[in-house]
């Protein structure tokens, strides 16, 4: 821009260079090795189309890639519909001077790691956990539920996580708004429920899709949280490609399922951006 | 009306806020459980299970190992961001778009798919597991983050500064180390902090990526083998304690700039 002649020439290169360098280095070309690995066998190391196409033959992977999208699916719809009413309260119910001490404490524990907050959920879900001893110690029932090791618990894990981070997107994009909005629509004569409807869902929609399409990605490619605490009973993906490596040191095996999670998280993706820009116009 | 949405509201956020600190707030109380299992009826408030974390070698050491991992890979991570940022923000380059784009690819690629391609990439070339290894995919997920929060504060208002400084003759590393590097520091700390946070934190790549030395995650991890404990209870409160220590530093350091 200001820079003229040739030491002016190579210096925006070399101070750009490590970055781009580490880029290709630890993230492209692991991937492209990622890539022929999947298409060699583990058996004899020769060229194979087999670890793809035994995900379509063998019905236990493909079971995990469904129960992964049921669960995925399940976290995304119930973490909105909890976050959306949660974020619009911060937004509008409290007061101006207190809602950035409200959104930080609802996000407190987004900052544990995934392995610490999981084992919590286990604690709470346990046998003898917190709410089996509440339910029995209260009389509403005699034997203690399983609430650990299930679908439920996974989704409850997954949720506990992802309506932290919507309420943060969500709140984000209430605060946006202009409040001329919502005084024109009043100046029109449409009520609190018409204007939230017709005004204030719409506009924040494509919000909520990121952050819905954020919580797709990484839902469906978090191993701890389905491992803790859904256990063996049924697999998800993430599970699937880690028993690979795990038990039978099946790098091949493991590159082409996690080739096959990342087409379907690609596919979501333009699934997704053609929606907004429909949205949008 | 007015009152029943209140009170409704006040209800439905009292609920929310009940379910996010739940596990919290049980993992953090029955830490100071005084007997062998962290479920009701809470027995303290001990602090065996503190003893016993500080004095486990393992524990303690995979503590040290987090933190190196944390400290020297945010490091790196910053430094590279840094100055490419700054390469990007001064400097016409061709398909810098492109390459911006490439940096900040990895944001959109989950930990374990990265974890993975390292893993198949080191096994291919020799490189064995280690604390180096899980450090260079650290870097990985933390450079396009540090890359995306330090350019996107380059202002053109800084350029100013930084051309007068060329124009009294300063070398073009005096105007990086001297000016840009000070002018920046809120962006760069704010990026430095949020990398620790997210490599103190992280599971599957230092799972993957070591053996015998691990960090804390992975040493915790290999604990719940053992089941429901106290002693997890106390090591994961204070992993849980550093890491809002970060984030609260993280929030400093942003909230430092906005009066500038």
């Amino acid at each position: 821009m200001n820079s003229t002649g040739n030491s002016g020439r190579a210096l925006p290169w070399a101070l750009v260079t490590p970055a781009l360098g580490w880029t290709l280095l630890f993230f492209v070309l692991p991937f492209v090795a990622m890539g022929f690995s999947s298409l060699t066998s583990h058996e004899n190391g020769g060229f194979t189309l087999a670890n793809y196409s035994q995900f379509f033959s063998n019905p236990s992977y493909w079971q995990a890639m469904v129960n992964s999208l049921q669960v995925t699916a399940i976290v995304t719809v119930v973490s909105v519909l909890l976050a959306y009413p949660f974020a619009w309260i911060l937004a509008e119910q409290v007061p101006e001077r207190w809602q950035r001490l409200a959104l930080m404490l609802a996000v407190l524990p987004f900052w544990t790691s995934y392995v610490v907050r999981s084992y919590s959920w286990l604690l709470v879900l346990a046998q003898n956990g917190v709410i089996n001893r509440a339910l029995t110690g209260s009389g509403l029932i005699s034997e203690p539920l399983q609430l650990a090791n299930t679908r439920l618990a996974t989704v409850t894990g997954f949720v506990h996580f992802f309506v932290m981070l919507l309420t943060l997107t969500i709140f984000a994009n209430l605060k946006q708004l202009s409040p001329s909005y919502r005084k024109a629509a009043a100046d029109l004569g449409a009520g609190p429920v018409r204007t939230f409807l017709h005004v204030i869902l719409p506009l924040t929609l494509p919000g909520i899709m990121v952050g819905a399409f954020l919580t797709f990605v990484l839902c469906i490619g978090d191993y701890i949280t389905p491992q803790i605490l859904g256990g063996n009973n049924e697999l998800l993906m993430p599970q699937l490609v880690m028993m690979q490596i795990g038990r039978r040191g099946d790098f091949p095996l493991a590159s082409a399922l996690s080739i096959i999670l990342m087409a379907v998280v690609t596919i979501a993706y333009l699934a997704c951006a053609r929606w907004l820009k429909i949205e949008r116009a | 009306m007015h009152r029943i949405v209140r009170i409704a509201s006040w209800i439905y956020a009292l609920a929310v806020y009940g379910f996010i600190f739940l596990p919290v707030v049980v993992l953090v109380l029955f830490s100071l459980q005084s007997t062998s299992f962290p479920i009701p009826p809470f027995t303290g408030p001990s602090l065996r299970w503190y003893e016993a974390v500080l004095s486990d070698r393992r524990l303690t050491s995979a503590l040290v190992n987090s933190l190196s991992v944390a400290v020297l890979s945010s490091a790196t991570a910053v430094t590279l961001s840094f100055l490419s940022a700054w390469g990007f923000a001064r400097f016409v380059l061709p398909g810098s778009g492109l390459l911006r784009g490439l940096i900040t690819l990895p944001l959109t690629v989950s930990y374990l798919i990265i974890g993975m391609g390292l893993l198949v990439l080191f096994n291919w070339a020799g490189v064995p597991k280690s604390l180096l290894a899980a450090g260079i995919g650290h870097v990985v997920i933390n450079l396009p983050l540090c890359f995306a929060i330090i350019y996107s504060q380059m202002g053109d208002h800084q350029i100013n500064i930084e051309r007068a400084a060329r124009d009294l003759g300063a070398p073009e590393w005096k105007v990086l180390l001297l000016i840009s590097v000070p002018v920046m520091a809120p962006a760069i700390f704010a990026g430095f902090f949020l990398s620790m946070t997210f490599s103190w934190d992280e599971f599957v790549i230092s799972f993957l990526l070591t053996r015998f030395d691990t960090t804390l995650p992975v040493e915790i991890w290999n604990l719940l083998r053992s089941g429901l404990n106290p002693k997890t209870n106390a090591v994961g409160s204070l992993v849980f304690a550093v890491s809002i220590v970060l984030v609260v530093f993280f929030e400093l350091t942003l909230l430092r700039r906005k009066p500038a």
